[in-house]
């Protein structure tokens, strides 16, 4: 369906531009964090906003929109497209960066390296061509917009460029990015064959299926290095610590999801009708992530550190369903394709909206209390109450408990492996249930890290004296985590809409919808042919009536007021804060049981030690056993190519003589 | 033997003449000869082009011969001579090839250049196509003279009879090349000698010799 002018896409254009020139504005006064805390910040809140109500307008409305810009190279216009996969992710961007930016015009302070007027134009371009990367349409434009994604996040990484820890992770992170670009571009080179590069073109375009794997393999890593498929993943633990909190919650909440976008659009759309055998491929990668992303989530010391892992976890769960719908569609069974591709979407959005909650949260600490190490952290449930009961969202989210979000995508995804038994292939159809038994050790796990991250940082005792000043933040930043805690409770509170909203990209990539909910209405059971449900409004009721019930109980059978009396502290008198769990302490078991993971140097205290000092550092074997080889041998080639500099002027005339000559008897000789 | 005209004749002897002047160079170390070498050069060449020119009645070429002359005879010698002058250079260290060695290599690549230009003669349908040959020879001697030598200003003049060779390859192929091209190619060596000149005042200052072995100091070290 083309309309004759695409009102939306031309209104989603518009808003894009909108951020540019939000950005362009901070440069009247670069200096001045009022102008671009109490204004400029605000106003790219709206225009999220309004992007994302666009888009659910669009997504709602299911058509597809197009346009062609004249700008870009010559013989190739700037081709745009809204449809219902751009618009799910449209959504996701606006409604979350939204929240993000209200906090952010909290945030920023001076003295943070980047001058804010500075900071907002990356921050806002960095929105601008997330929004660009989902609607282009050709790979000029696609790959020019991810380029710039690329590099405003990288500035946006390095805000305190100062110090040189930071410019080292911003380097790791530009190096993957770029390796990841590479990839995408030769994805598709192969893809469009020999037609002109727009996606139309490579719908079209008719590949051997050897070509067709080679484009998707690519296409798998080029993405993956942006999403944080282990084992492309190690910019994440690096760049997250070292950006400012917004700037985290955007690139773990957002930018992660367009690489996502990008897999889902290549394997689904552009590549035409997947072939089964390539799913497996994300399958097996995301269940490894899952593990891999939990347990160094578990260790972690680092309280942005566990986050950045807890993501790479959980776009291991979003890969694995991608994988799942891959298979599925592969083998002729679409209504399950779609009931793995909506587990992938659903979880997409949750994951923006509670990554960025604890992003932010964490940012909120930060700025409180100046401290990322979780062993000085403690009780601030007490001083900050605020972002103490809004992280607690959600942490409660992320660890998959229901009525919250976070359960509802992650049961639509072991539903969906159920049927992995169905598969016409031997072996595989055994192995795909047992990937299940990841993915529920996986959501084990990351409750665990929830605990341990909520408990550790804000209930307790405070574990340093400075802790007693903390303070709560301001209240554009506590308008901005209620804003996404409130999208983790409606997101999982109304599944129904959300997944009739998301049937429409189903629909769309593999051509088949869940069953609509039940007769019920506000029940959620999208399994074909199976008779299970879930209806969040009805547990909430009933939890908060039985917890109601219990109280006024209580209240009956014991009506004593209330003593408060300090704890028992078994006749040892003087209980410090130093004696509460610590983060090592809390992650010890992790640690002992999944020792082949970790890469250790511990330093113990002798038991006669007056000072005794405890300490371990972790490091992933995946620097010693890939990157580091890598490294090495890629230094080596340099060294030998170096060679060839011999910084003699004769030689160097040599080697052209010689070229010279050589060509001159080949075209002699031809 | 066929009679050929006098005037084929003479270009004949003209091509021969820059070839002798090539090897001529190859051989010399002194560089104030050296220039004055390329001055003859470019006076055989201006020659040969006045010849063509009044042999074909090619107006453009009567040009061209002006501009030859004027440039290759008289100025660019002169601003040579100076900066020999100036900077005090008037004999090249030891090659780093030897004399005979380079002789015998310059022979080698006549030779391969008498080869090269069989296809190109064969095309070609003007009075001079014997001598492609020739303005190859020219253009690799002078290449090899510049890969022999490690004063900065023998290269420059390696470089400058490299040009002449192009020079008469384009005028024996095709009766020369568009006067735009040739103009450009004119200011174009012009600007060479002038920005080298710069050059060369900054490279003695710098290493207090012209000698380009200092030069690999520059090369980054691992």
């Amino acid at each position: 369906m083309i309309t004759p002018l695409p009102k939306l896409l031309v209104g989603c254009i518009a808003l894009l531009l909108g951020w540019v020139a939000v950005g362009l504005a901070g440069l009247l006064r670069p200096r001045s964090v009022r102008l671009a805390g109490r204004i400029l910040f605000p106003l790219g809140a709206l225009i999220g906003f309004a992007l994302a109500a666009l888009a659910v307008t669009s997504l709602l409305g299911g058509g597809i929109e197009r346009m062609v810009l004249p700008i870009g190279l010559p013989g190739l216009p700037a081709h745009l497209r809204l449809d219902p996969l751009s618009s799910v992710f449209l959504a996701l961007l606006g409604a979350t960066a939204g929240g993000i930016s209200l906090f952010a015009g909290g945030y920023f302070r001076v003295g943070q390296g980047t001058a804010p007027g500075l900071l907002g134009l990356q921050y806002h371009l960095f929105l601008a061509s997330m929004g660009w990367v989902l609607i282009a349409a050709d790979a000029y434009s696609f790959l020019l917009a991810w380029e710039a994604m690329a590099l405003t996040s990288y500035f946006l990484v390095v805000t305190e460029h100062r110090r040189p820890e930071i410019r080292r992770a911003g380097l790791i992170y530009l190096l993957m990015a770029h390796v990841g670009a590479l990839a995408i571009l030769l994805a598709f080179g192969v893809m469009h064959g020999a037609g002109p590069l727009t996606f139309h073109a490579m719908r079209t375009a008719h590949l051997s299926s050897g070509w067709a794997a080679v484009a998707f393999l690519l296409a798998l890593f080029g993405f993956g290095a942006k999403a944080g498929l282990v084992p492309l993943h190690v910019w994440l633990p690096e760049a997250h610590p070292a950006a400012p909190s917004p700037v985290s919650a955007l690139m773990s909440g957002v930018m992660l999801k367009t690489a996502v976008y990008g897999i889902l659009r290549v394997a689904l759309d552009l590549l035409g009708p997947p072939v089964w055998w390539w799913g497996l491929v994300p399958l097996a990668l995301g269940l490894f992530t899952i593990l891999y992303g939990a347990l160094f989530a578990a260790v972690q010391t680092d309280m942005k550190r566990l986050l950045a892992y807890s993501s790479v976890e959980n776009i291991g769960v979003i890969f694995t369903g991608i994988g799942l719908t891959i298979v599925f569609a592969g083998s002729g069974m679409p209504a399950v394709a779609a009931l793995a591709l909506l587990a992938t979407l659903y979880h997409c959005l949750n994951h923006a909206m509670m990554k960025s909650v604890l992003f932010l949260g964490t940012g909120a600490v930060l700025h409180a209390t100046g401290e990322r190490n979780l062993g000085r952290l403690g009780g601030l449930i007490h001083r900050m109450p605020w972002v103490a009961w809004l992280t607690l969202i959600g942490a409660l989210a992320i660890a998959g408990l229901p009525p919250l979000n976070g359960f509802v995508s992650e049961w639509l995804l072991l539903q969906s492996f159920l049927f992995g038994d169905q598969v016409p292939h031997t072996f595989v159809n055994l192995l795909i249930p047992m990937g299940m038994a990841v993915v529920v050790l996986g959501a084990a796990l990351a409750g665990y890290v929830m605990v341990k991250f909520y408990g550790v940082i804000f209930l307790g005792r405070p574990r340093e004296a400075a802790l007693e000043q903390a303070h709560d933040c301001g209240w554009l930043e506590r308008l901005g985590l209620a804003w996404l805690a409130f999208g983790c409770l409606a997101l999982g509170l109304l599944p129904v809409p959300v997944i009739g909203a998301l049937s429409r990209v189903s629909a769309q990539l593999v051509g088949a919808v869940v069953p609509q909910t039940s007769a019920y209405g506000w029940l959620l059971a999208p399994v074909p042919g199976r008779s299970v449900s879930y209806g969040p409004a009805v547990l909430l009721t009933a939890t908060v009536a039985v917890v109601l019930l219990t109280v006024l109980a209580v209240r009956l059978l014991f009506p004593q007021r209330v003593r408060r009396v300090s704890a028992w502290d078994c006749g040892f008198g003087a209980l410090t804060a130093r004696m509460q769990d610590t983060a090592e302490g809390f992650g010890q078991p992790i640690r002992h049981l999944f020792q082949p993971f970790f890469e250790m140097q511990r330093e113990l205290p002798a038991p006669e030690d007056s000072a005794p000092r405890y300490r371990i550092v972790i490091r992933e074997r995946i620097w010693t056993l890939v990157y580091e080889p890598l490294c090495a041998a890629t230094e080596g080639l340099a060294n030998i190519a170096a060679r060839v500099q011999q910084g003699r002027i004769s030689v160097y005339l040599l080697y052209s003589f010689v070229t010279l000559l050589v060509l001159l008897a080949v075209a002699l000789l031809s | 033997m066929t009679h050929l005209p006098l005037d084929q004749q003479l270009l004949d002897s003209c091509a021969a003449l820059l070839l002798l002047l090539s090897f001529a160079m190859l051989s010399q170390r002194r560089i104030v000869t050296l220039v004055n070498l390329y001055a003859l050069q470019g006076a055989v060449l201006a020659a040969a082009t006045l010849l063509l020119a009044w042999r074909t009645g090619e107006d453009h070429l009567y040009l061209s011969a002006a501009l030859t002359l004027a440039l290759k005879v008289a100025f660019l010698p002169w601003l040579l001579h100076r900066l020999i002058r100036r900077l005090d250079v008037y004999w090249d260290t030891e090659p780093l090839l030897n004399v005979s060695g380079t002789m015998l290599a310059g022979l080698v690549i006549v030779v391969f250049a008498f080869a090269l230009a069989q296809p190109i003669t064969r095309l070609a349908d003007t009075a001079t196509r014997s001598a492609v040959g020739i303005a190859i020879s020219v253009v690799l001697l002078a290449f090899l003279m510049m890969i022999t030598r490690r004063k900065a200003m023998s290269q420059v003049i390696g470089f400058l009879s490299m040009e002449n060779g192009v020079f008469f390859g384009a005028m024996s192929a095709s009766y020369g090349m568009p006067m735009v091209v040739e103009l450009g190619v004119a200011l174009d060596v012009l600007v060479a000698v002038l920005v080298l000149g710069v050059f060369f005042f900054q490279i003695r200052e710098r290493f207090e010799s012209l000698d380009l072995h200092h030069l690999e100091s520059l090369k980054e070290h691992d």
